[in-house]
């Protein structure tokens, strides 16, 4: 049984391509039915295929022809490097942002919108596993990748649990708003949303009660000077995040005891090493991938000789119960403990034979030697007849 | 015998103060290397006390130096609380540099070895003592958690890039913490100063140096506990900590030979 992927993601395809390949979670689930025992993950970086077939080479024509429309823009791969890539992509180590989260579940979705069998089955299960233990045993996912996200961190830096923390947002920037989405989904309310022209007596008085300023308007002059803040805080600590270009807030409120000023560049210089900290954590669960890939393709590569690892032991025991039987007359005068214990040593001397023959197949066919032991083994043994 | 858990101690309390600085540079493996030192340390010192309480015919730390070897133990028995939780590790590149060189001075002075006999009683001892240790232990962790907001008002002040990269606890935590503790520690300081006064009264002995200092301590920490009521704050209430600690310091170290003596 093959393993086959055909895919394309952002690394291959602008998002106009990947836009006429994309499918809601139905369409997937019948293009999983349409191609037999497959799984279709679709999201918006990607759209990638994966099929367990006999025929690898129909299964591939089969998936190719579902993503026609993208043709020159897919990727194909098979077996030991499709599992491999599956596994990166659930631990978000080819994602756009790497270590981003939401891909797991996405994974998750498509495997339960899937028609898997066996091989498809077991490969999800081992890719959900790998992401989760890679999220577990690096920090590749704990730092902030955007600038609304890292704006909240920030707080979290300030206010330690932002439960109650009041947010005071000027203007009504897409940024802005991402901003103080973060800091409400961690607890903070806004408790005023002004503009540029709002009053500035009123967007003053704010400043006693507030514990966040977010602005984000087009005014071409400063909005708050570092005057008014230090006049109506009334000695309250303040985070001010200034999303705006050109900026709305004085950074001369930077310099004032408590006031704490981040401007874009600032946010981004933050968000860039960031990034830079999950490219170097992506090293340590680029391994943690790779040791649970080996041990899918350990386990895929077996299947091969399972077969006949199975005859062999058919095979051996189907011996031992005809000399045991041939044995009768004698074994017949023994008790029920002594014929136990006969019963026993004979297991295990065939147990014990067949250990390490079944140990070699299994490691040989890891090193893709497996189908040659296998038929050995068949040829050996005499077990032709019972393939 | 008691010489023989020193060494351990005074070594794994140093390997931690090195591990802690790694950590600051490089958050990970040696952050975790430090915090299995302060556990393996403070397990090691633990059994240097016991075995100086077996051997000893009493409170076995009446001497400057024994007391400053307990004093050790309370610092690091507090840390060990909050320095197993993951923000508050960078609290032992301050707590454990500090542990280590006490512990060294307490070498110096003979307070790691068998006790000697004293010639006080030991409730008295251990109810005088024992609380001014814990209070000065609580008042080390302030001016430990006051210095870690020092340098985390640095990083936001600087727009530090690596600032969410080597995550420290937050300020108004570290603030809330630092009042809440040198709450908790004002109390034992006064219960502790009180029972050394009332026996100085009964025995119409005469007051000396350390007992002046430590009075002053005692008002500078008040102090601070009432500015703190009254709205002081961030980096002014940090200074002010960070000074009742010098005065600790000074208490600890500077003048109780006299009165020990």
């Amino acid at each position: 049984m093959h393993l086959v992927l055909v895919g394309t993601s952002h690394h291959h395809a602008p998002v106009e391509m990947r836009e006429r390949v994309a499918l809601d979670p139905e369409q997937a689930h019948a293009l999983a039915e349409q191609l037999g025992e497959a799984v279709v993950l679709s999201t918006c970086n990607r759209t990638e295929v994966y099929i367990a077939a006999d025929d690898a080479d129909e299964a591939e024509r089969l998936a190719v022809a579902a993503l026609a429309d993208v043709e020159p823009a897919l990727y194909r791969l098979r077996d030991r490097a499709a599992a491999l890539h599956l596994f990166r992509v659930a631990a978000g180590l080819d994602s756009l942002v790497p270590g981003e989260g939401e891909i797991l579940g996405q994974v998750r979705a498509a495997h339960e919108h899937g028609t898997p069998g066996l091989l498809l089955d077991r490969l999800f299960r081992n890719a959900l596993h790998a992401g989760r233990k890679v999220r577990t045993q690096t920090a590749i996912g704990e730092s902030p990748s955007s600038v609304s996200a890292a704006a909240a961190a920030l707080a979290e830096q300030v206010f330690g649990d932002l439960d109650g923390c009041r947010i005071l947002m000027i203007g009504t920037g897409e940024v802005g708003e991402q901003a103080a989405r973060n800091l409400r989904t961690r607890g903070a309310e806004v408790v005023l949303t002004a503009n540029s022209k709002t009053d500035r007596v009123e967007l003053a008085a704010q400043l006693a009660t507030v514990d966040v300023v977010v602005s984000s308007t087009s005014s071409p002059d400063v909005v708050l000077d570092a005057e008014t803040v230090e006049r109506n805080r009334r000695g309250r600590q303040l985070l001010l995040i200034d999303l705006a270009v050109p900026r709305d807030l004085d950074p001369a409120i930077h310099e004032l005891d408590g006031c704490f000023l981040y401007d874009i560049d600032d946010l981004q210089a933050i968000v860039v090493e960031t990034l830079a900290g999950r490219r170097s954590e992506a090293e340590r669960a680029e391994t943690i991938v790779a040791a649970e890939a080996e041990k899918f393709h350990e386990w895929h590569a077996s299947l091969d000789v399972v077969p006949a690892i199975a005859s062999l032991r058919a095979h051996a025991e189907e011996i031992r119960e005809a000399e045991l039987r041939k044995a009768e007359p004698v074994l017949g005068r023994l008790d029920e403990s002594q014929r136990s214990a006969v019963e026993s040593l004979t297991a295990q001397i065939v147990n014990k034979l067949l250990h390490l023959p079944t140990v070699r197949m299994k490691q040989a066919a890891a090193a893709a030697d497996g189908v040659i032991y296998a038929d050995a083994v068949r040829h050996l043994f005499g077990l032709e007849d019972e393939r | 015998m008691a010489e023989l858990f020193f060494w351990p101690a005074l070594l794994f309390y140093g390997e931690a103060a090195l591990g802690y600085v790694g950590d600051a540079r490089h958050p990970g493996a040696a952050g975790r290397a430090a915090l299995w030192g302060v556990r393996l340390g403070w397990l090691a010192q633990t059994a240097l006390l016991v075995v100086q309480a077996a051997r000893d015919d009493g409170f076995p730390w009446s001497t400057w130096a024994g007391s400053l070897d307990l004093f050790v133990w309370f610092v690091v028995s507090a840390y060990l609380f909050w320095g197993s939780r993951r923000p508050y590790r960078l609290l032992g590149l301050t707590v454990m540099p500090l542990a280590a060189a006490l512990l060294i001075v307490s070498r110096a002075g003979g307070g790691t070895g068998d006790g000697e006999p004293s010639h006080y009683s030991n409730l008295f001892l251990v109810v005088h003592v024992g609380l001014v240790l814990v209070a000065f232990a609580g008042f080390t962790l302030v001016a430990g958690m006051s210095a870690l907001y020092l340098w985390q008002e640095r990083r936001l002040k600087q727009r530090n890039a690596t600032i969410l990269r080597r995550p420290a606890p937050s300020l108004a935590t570290l603030d809330g913490l630092a009042f809440r503790l040198a709450a908790y520690s004002l109390p034992a300081l006064t219960l502790g100063i009180g029972v050394g006064i009332g026996r100085l009264v009964n025995r119409g002995d005469s007051v000396d140096a350390l007992v002046i200092a430590t009075c002053v301590t005692w008002f500078v920490w008040a102090s601070y506990l009432v500015l703190r009521v009254r709205g002081l704050a961030g980096r002014r209430a940090a200074y002010l900590a960070l000074a009742g600690f010098l005065l600790v310091i000074v208490v600890r170290l500077a003048l109780p030979a006299t009165h020990f003596a």
